[in-house]
């Protein structure tokens, strides 16, 4: 009855968000008496796992490097099968919501997604995620006897839980492939705004694409992903992969600069989750200074070059 | 082709957000109810291979009537027929199976859902009906062609997309990027009357339990006031990112 955990890596090395799932199952595993099993594909060290909680790490070498959904769907679903789970964790990522409809299908589970806190144990089970976009939360009622919940991004944290991992080698049945990856492009060297710990986002007030070299500079002096308003890339300005809000990117980073952005209801909705939010505006009523923990009512032309000489004295995206 | 375009009815983006019944609630009153923008995309880019390379589209929608509106604005954009599973769309595992149930008797080339709703933001009715079909799927999809039996289509990621090649049947979770925001359509007269004699067909659900329901709704806490820094003290500003938001 062990909770299984799914973990991802990329290019051998487990992700930030690994580490969060696995704190996550560990602290429900203690609440319930019960071990965490983490299931690792194509990982080089899974015995890094055991650092968050993880009892049994399940570790799966596969012949092709890149994310299948079908394939791991499948693999977690003979893990599963396996440890007799009945509560299945996994992240926020891309991969992640890629593969859990498939999954929780496959089990017959209930899927929760977004989840922010731990469940509340009771005649019914229920969990707190977000819905409307960030402007909601609900608390979600389990009825499936299998379940699937989806943790938010840093919604708990990733928390240090010294266990003995046992690693052992799994090998599951894999079906043959019915999609082939023709090509990848990989903006390579950036942080991506899902994992950043920080993202500098820019909006209209930045006048034009040309101006984007104060942002990228920032971004780069804080190991920050760079994002943008949807107008900025509406008009091709930045391309749509950094669309974040409502409609584009969901953002749930440590810390958010938002530079030109007025903080329309729906750039404000798909941002909310992040825990820090720092607005730069030259309009001191801009809707964002209403959502955000801190507010410099300036001018990013002379504010932005002048708070990334700052930063660079502090040599944080040096790592 | 025969494409099936799944459309939630969802409040417009700028809606406040209220709850009633003590919270058990989304209170309507006042709400705009709008196709899904992620839906919208899926729709706007099944319209495209409609003109551009011959197809059906049938629009479907799990739910009450309350939704017609909004698929009538479905078929006055250029769908050919709209289908509505008459029941309480309780859950995504409800709405996924059954639409399953109805494309297994009622088999179709492309399924388009959005990636997720804007209101539940579940996100896996696509992917637990690619599952229950056994069909292809393709999550969070920015770009697809089909040339007979082969779709190509293009995935975002976190930090990058991928191209990936299948077989029809296919399933897409449809996403901003699918299709230009300038190709999005807005009815005109034309498409509103025909709309009207286009076929609506309301059809009886199958029986099927929700794995999950919604106990209470819940806002978030006020936000305390912003701090304000002069532009001209950036100390300050790091000062405090560090020693009182401890995120730098
Ligand atoms: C269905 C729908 C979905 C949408 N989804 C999204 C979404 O997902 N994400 C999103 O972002 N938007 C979304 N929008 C658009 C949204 O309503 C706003 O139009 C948009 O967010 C505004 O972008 P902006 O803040 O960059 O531009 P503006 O609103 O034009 O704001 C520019 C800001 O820059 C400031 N400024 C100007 N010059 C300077 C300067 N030199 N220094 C500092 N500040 C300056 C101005 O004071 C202003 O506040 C959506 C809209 C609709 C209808």
């Amino acid at each position: 009855m062990s909770i299984l955990v799914l973990t991802e890596s990329e290019n051998g090395k487990l992700k930030k968000n690994a580490f969060e799932v696995v704190s996550y199952a560990k602290a429900l595993a203690n609440h319930q008496n019960t071990t965490v099993t983490a299931l690792a594909i194509n990982c080089d060290e899974p015995g890094e796992l055991g650092n968050f909680g993880a009892d049994k790490v399940l570790n799966t070498t596969l012949t092709f490097p890149y994310f299948d959904a079908l394939i791991y769907s499948e693999i977690a679903t003979q893990a599963v099968k396996q440890e007799g789970s009945n509560l299945v964790i996994i992240s926020s990522s891309a991969n992640a919501k890629y593969m859990a409809g498939i999954l929780a299908a496959k089990l017959d589970a209930g899927y929760v997604s977004n989840v922010v806190d731990l469940p509340v144990f009771g005649a019914h089970t229920t969990v707190k995620r977000m819905a409307f976009s960030n402007k909601a939360f609900s608390h979600t009622t389990l009825h499936a006897n299998m379940n699937v919940l989806g943790l938010s991004t840093n919604a708990f944290g990733a928390a240090e839980n010294q266990v003995n991992a046992q690693v052992i080698e799994f090998q599951p049945n894999i079906p043959d492939q019915t999609m082939t990856q023709i090509d990848v492009s990989q903006t390579t060297g950036k942080a991506s705004i899902a994992d950043a710990d920080i993202v500098v986002s820019a909006g209209r007030g930045l006048k034009g694409p040309e101006n984007w070299g104060i942002i990228e500079e920032m971004a780069e002096v804080l190991g920050a992903a760079t994002a943008c308003s949807k107008p900025v890339s509406d008009m091709g300005w930045r391309p749509h992969s950094e669309h974040v809000g409502q409609t584009g990117k969901p953002v749930a980073t440590n810390l958010y600069f938002a530079i030109g952005i007025s903080g329309a209801i729906q750039h404000l909705a798909g941002i909310n989750a992040s825990k820090i939010k720092v607005v730069i505006n030259t309009d001191p009523e801009a809707p964002f200074f209403k959502a955000a923990d801190y507010g410099i009512v300036g001018d990013a032309f002379d504010v932005v070059p002048r708070l990334t000489e700052k930063l660079k004295a502090l040599q944080i995206g040096s790592v | 082709m025969k494409i099936l375009v799944c459309i939630s009815n969802v409040p417009d983006t700028t809606s406040k957000i209220n709850f009633i019944e003590n919270d058990t609630k989304f209170d309507k009153q006042g709400v705009q109810f709008v196709i899904n923008p992620n839906d919208e995309f899926g729709l706007t880019r099944a319209i495209w291979f409609k003109e551009q390379q011959g197809a059906t589209v049938d629009v479907m929608h799990v739910g009450r009537s309350d939704a017609d509106p909004t698929l009538r604005k479905a078929l006055a954009i250029g769908a050919d027929k709209a289908l509505r599973i008459d029941t309480d769309a309780t859950d995504g595992f409800v709405v996924a199976n059954q639409i399953a149930n109805f494309v297994k008797e009622n088999p179709y080339d492309l399924i388009i859902a959005g990636r997720e709703s804007i209101d539940y933001n579940g996100g896996m009715v696509p992917g637990m009906m690619a599952s229950v079909l056994g069909y292809a799927f393709v999550n969070t999809c920015v770009g697809l062609k089909i040339d007979g039996k082969e779709a190509v289509a293009v995935r975002e990621m976190d930090g990058g997309s991928e191209t990936l090649k299948t077989q029809l049947p296919l399933i897409i979770g449809a996403q901003k990027g699918l299709v230009e925001e300038t190709d999005l359509k807005i009815p005109n007269m034309r498409g509103i009357m025909q709309a009207r004699q286009k076929p609506f067909e309301v059809i009886a659900a199958k029986d099927i339990n929700a794995n999950t329901t919604v106990s209470k709704f819940e806002k978030p806490e006020p936000k305390a006031h912003v701090k304000l820094i002069a532009a001209d003290d950036l100390d300050q500003l790091i000062d405090l990112l560090q020693n009182e938001a401890k995120v730098l």
